[in-house]
Parts: C-alpha cells; sequence; structure tokens
C-alpha cells in the first residue's frame, strides 16, 4: 500500500520533469525558427527589392551580388590581408589596453597621492570622445599602425584603469587589515589579497575591452591606413562601390563576433580555474 | 607575582578628521602578566578597538608607550602580536590550510616544522578534516576557529582578541569560548580580550577593566576570584561568586555619573 504510493509519486515527479525539459525544447526550438525567419525574410526582402529595382542596388547592393564579391576577394586573395591586418591591430590593442589599464589602477591603489593627483585628468579624459584625438596621433605617430593602436589605446585604457581601479576598491578592507596585522608588507597586500579578490572583475572587463578595441581600430583605419577592413569600408565609399562597403560591415560582425566567443570562452576558463 | 608580559603606559589618543578632533583614550594604563587572560568591557564607542589597534601597531597613539618589558621592544605590527578580529576575514579563494598559512607565508617561513604545528593546531581544534576545503563550505563557528589558528600560526606572545564571538549564535559561542580557554592554556597564551557581553568576560577571565567613553578611561579594574576563575566558561556561569562580578560590572556600566562624565 506505502510503496505504491511512493511509486506513484515518484512518477509524478519524474511526469512533471519530462513535461518540463519537453516544454523548454519546445520555446527553444521556437526561439530558433523565429530568428531563422527574420534573418530569411531580411536577407530575401533586400534580395528581391534589389533585383527588381526597387531599391537603388549602386547604393544598397544586395546579398548575392556580396557574396559574389566577397568570393572572388577571397578567390584572388586580395581579402585575407585586410582581415590580418585588423585583427592584428585589434588584437595588440586589446591586449596592451588591458596590461596598461591595469597598471595604471595598480598606481592608483599603491599611490593615494598620486590617485589625488590625477583624479580630474581622469575625469577629463573618461568624459571626452577619445576618438577625436586620432588626428594627434597620426601627426604624433606617423601614418600607419601605431597610430591605429594609438587610436584603440586611447578609447579603451581610461576604462579599463576606472573598472579595475573602482573593483580593487571594493574588495573588503578587512581582508587587507589580516595582511597588515600579520605584519605584511603593501606589495604582499597587494599580491595576497587586492589582485585575487579582484581578479574575477578584472578577467570580467576583458569583454567590454574587445568591443571597445574595435571601435578605436576601425576609427583609426578611416583616418589613416592602406590596408585593414576599416580602410575597405573608406575605400569602397570613395569609390561608390556598396557592395564593398556592405560586404565589409558583413565581414566584421563575423569576425568581431568570433572574437567576442573567444574572449568568452577564455574568461570562463580563467575564473573557473582559480575559483575552487 | 609573574612579571608583567606586556605594559602600556600612559595611552592618550586624539581622533582627528576634517571637522575636527575628539579625545578618544585618556592616559590608559595597565599592565599584563604572562599567561594572563584580561578583558576589556565597556559601552559601544569608549576606543576599546582603537585601544587594541594602538597595541597591534596599526595606529601610532597620540601619547603614551606599549611596552614588552622584557626586550624593551614595542610591538609595531611584529610577531609578537595576535591579532584575532570580530569577523574571520578567512580568504574565500584559498583553502583552510592555505588560510592558516598565511601569517607563515608573509613571512617566508613555511618551513615543514611549522606546517606540522599548523597541522598540530588544526587537529586541537578539530578543522584537520576540513582543511582542504574552502571557507564557505564551513560554519561561523568552525570559520572562527580557523581564524584562531591563523592568529595562533605565527606563535605570538599575546592575543588580541577583538568580540571574536559577537558574530556567532549563543551555543556556538560558549563552545568557543571553552575551546579557546583550553588551547591558551595549554600553549601558556597571554591574551587581552575585548567584550561588551559581561558575563563573557567574567567567565573567561582573570582580571576585567572596565572602560567608560567620552573620553576613553580604565574606570574600574576587579580580578576574578578563583572559583569562578579555575573552571570552565560553562560552569563559572553557574557558580555563586558569578553573579554579584556579573552586577559588579553591571553596576560600573550603567552608574550615570559615566553618561554625564566626570570632568
Amino acid at each position: 500500500m506505502k510503496r505504491d504510493l511512493e511509486e506513484e509519486r515518484l512518477r509524478l515527479t519524474q511526469q512533471a520533469h519530462r513535461a518540463y525539459l519537453n516544454e523548454r525544447k519546445r520555446i527553444r526550438l521556437h526561439v530558433r525558427i523565429t530568428q531563422l525567419t527574420l534573418l530569411v525574410l531580411f536577407f530575401g526582402l533586400w534580395e528581391w527589392a534589389g533585383r527588381s529595382g526597387r531599391i537603388d542596388t549602386l547604393l544598397f547592393s544586395y546579398p548575392s551580388k556580396i557574396i559574389r564579391l566577397l568570393s572572388e576577394m577571397t578567390g584572388d586573395g586580395s581579402l585575407f590581408p585586410h582581415i590580418g591586418m585588423t585583427v592584428t591591430e585589434t588584437v595588440i590593442g586589446f591586449v596592451l589596453g588591458t596590461i596598461m589599464g591595469t597598471a595604471v589602477a595598480v598606481l592608483l591603489w599603491w599611490s593615494p597621492f598620486a590617485e589625488r593627483v590625477l583624479d580630474p585628468f581622469i575625469v577629463v579624459l573618461n568624459s571626452m570622445p577619445k576618438v577625436a584625438l586620432g588626428p594627434l596621433f597620426i601627426v604624433g605617430l606617423g601614418p600607419g599602425m601605431l597610430s591605429i593602436i594609438g587610436t584603440t589605446l586611447a578609447v579603451n585604457v581610461i576604462i579599463t584603469t576606472l573598472v579595475i581601479y573602482a573593483s580593487f576598491r571594493e574588495v573588503e578592507p578587512g581582508y587587507t587589515k589580516v595582511v597588515r596585522l600579520l605584519g605584511g608588507s603593501r606589495s604582499q597586500e597587494f599580491r595576497k589579497v587586492i589582485f585575487p579578490a579582484a581578479y574575477p572583475a578584472i578577467v570580467s572587463t576583458l569583454k567590454v575591452n574587445v568591443g571597445l578595441s574595435w571601435i578605436g581600430v576601425i576609427v583609426g583605419e578611416f583616418l589613416v591606413s592602406q590596408k585593414g577592413l576599416g580602410y575597405l569600408i573608406v575605400y569602397g565609399f570613395q569609390v561608390f562601390n556598396f557592395t564593398l562597403v556592405l560586404g565589409t560591415l558583413f565581414l566584421i560582425a563575423i569576425v568581431a563576433t568570433f572574437m567576442y566567443q573567444a574572449v568568452a570562452w577564455a574568461e570562463r576558463k580563467l575564473v573557473s580555474t582559480k575559483q575552487g | 607575582m609573574r612579571e608583567s608580559a606586556l605594559q602600556v603606559e600612559g595611552i592618550t589618543h586624539v581622533y582627528v578628521s576634517e571637522r575636527g578632533a575628539s579625545l578618544a583614550l585618556d592616559d590608559i594604563s595597565f599592565a599584563i602578566r604572562a599567561g594572563e587572560f584580561v578583558s576589556l568591557v565597556g559601552p559601544s564607542g569608549c576606543g576599546k578597538t582603537t585601544l587594541l589597534s594602538i597595541m597591534a601597531g596599526l595606529i601610532v597613539p597620540t601619547r603614551g608607550t606599549v611596552v614588552f618589558p622584557e626586550t624593551g621592544s614595542s610591538p609595531g605590527a611584529s610577531s609578537r602580536i595576535g591579532y584575532m578580529l570580530q569577523q574571520d576575514y578567512l580568504f574565500p579563494w584559498r583553502t583552510i590550510l592555505d588560510n592558516v598559512l598565511l601569517g607563515l607565508e608573509l613571512r617566508g617561513r613555511v618551513a615543514e616544522e611549522r606546517r606540522e604545528w599548523v597541522l598540530q593546531l588544526l587537529d586541537e581544534l578539530g578543522l584537520l578534516q576540513v582543511k582542504d576545503r574552502y571557507p564557505h563550505q564551513l560554519s561561523g563557528g568552525m570559520r572562527q576557529r580557523a581564524a584562531l589558528v591563523r592568529t595562533l600560526a605565527t606563535e605570538p606572545d599575546l592575543l588580541l582578541l577583538d568580540e571574536p564571538f559577537s558574530a556567532l549564535d549563543y551555543q556556538t559561542r560558549l563552545q568557543l569560548e571553552e575551546l579557546i580557554l583550553d588551547i591558551l592554556r595549554m600553549h601558556n597564551k597571554t591574551a587581552l580580550l575585548v567584550t561588551h557581553d559581561i558575563a563573557e568576560a567574567v567567565a573567561m577571565s582573570d582580571r576585567v577593566l572596565v572602560m567608560e567613553r567620552n573620553p576613553g578611561r580604565i574606570r574600574h579594574e576587579l580580578s576574578v576570584p578563583d572559583a569562578v576563575r579555575l573552571v570552565s566558561p560553562i560552569e563559572a556561569r553557574e557558580t555563586r561568586g558569578f553573579h554579584s562580578l556579573f552586577h559588579e560590572i553591571w553596576r560600573e556600566l550603567e552608574d550615570p555619573d559615566s553618561k554625564e562624565g566626570r570632568t
């Protein structure tokens, strides 16, 4: 009698669980179908409007023409140098920006005097639209990769500094007090407490930094370059080849998404190995 | 009478801020003998924690000195003083063992024999089985015990206990009082406990110092008789002398004089 009741209950919970899983699966499927429909509808309409002459193909082109151009450029090998250049610049800008931003944050933490001195400058630099500094970089660093990386750093260093410094300050003061009470030095305070405690926050700024680095690089390439995806956009615009402009935008969307996902993956790895 | 392990002489401290200055501690003097357990009770805001911070060398007092008569040295943030905080502040990213080894690690001497000694302490406090766990996996009482091991690991001569039981529930608190007292006696440690719990002060101490506030002064001092002193903190609460001591301290804290100040 009692056993029957237990079995009955077990069956009921299992049933509820199965129903729940099925329901989730159904929703997931609906989301995917809707997303796909939207994409197909968008590109289909665009293609149709272009071919039937409803829109000006000189300005707006259409998907199959863009794909043809991209595959031609892939075929004759003229596309990859541009992608390679932009990716290289973005990665360098991203890595340097993260390192420099962290270094400045450490300096601010280390010396309260420096923090007070630099505070108004950081506020001004932060509120400024950094890309406006682009021409200065070109004059100072020459028309090449250096000024593009300079522009990228202008965009991402200050934000990195502010976010990481804020995460240093949020560390519970009790932890540093423990280190001081045990006779630890200021550098031990940093190495044993501040850095490990702020580590997850530092890692999470990486994702933001990728996006910012892309902005810096593309703007830099708009201003001065002979190679790169930003250059292709400006070039296409100047020769009125909007198929090239749109194709490049398409490429940027793909490459940037890929890079973002790579950083998100790295972030998960970095945090999970550190935190037990 | 045994020699004093530590002497506090004429500590006066003025707190300064942008808004002004206030006298936090006024001419505090007392001595603690080696192996003695002394409690400091007083209303909140009487400067108990400030006094401990001065003794630990975290704050430099406006006037006065803290000395170990034995060597004539002042403590600074030296290895001679161990400080236990109200909260455990165990680092969440370290295991219990790595947490308790922190003090030795900071001084760069995690030698094998030291490790042995820390493992023995963990064993004495019933933490050996959980040494590889992380703090969040432990109960509040266990965490505070781990914090005690971390403090004892550097073998301090004097322990400053800053309300280490106040964040715990009553039962854990009584158990921990007893355990800590046993450990301190076993290793012959000298300790100064700051608390606002009168019963805890009487049950654990050899001597109780009562403070008043505005400014912080030592108002009264009383020795706990052997009948209360020599039994465990839980038994002490049931001895006959306990309540009269409790009331004596209570009256001292309640005295309207202390609120109006006697200056």
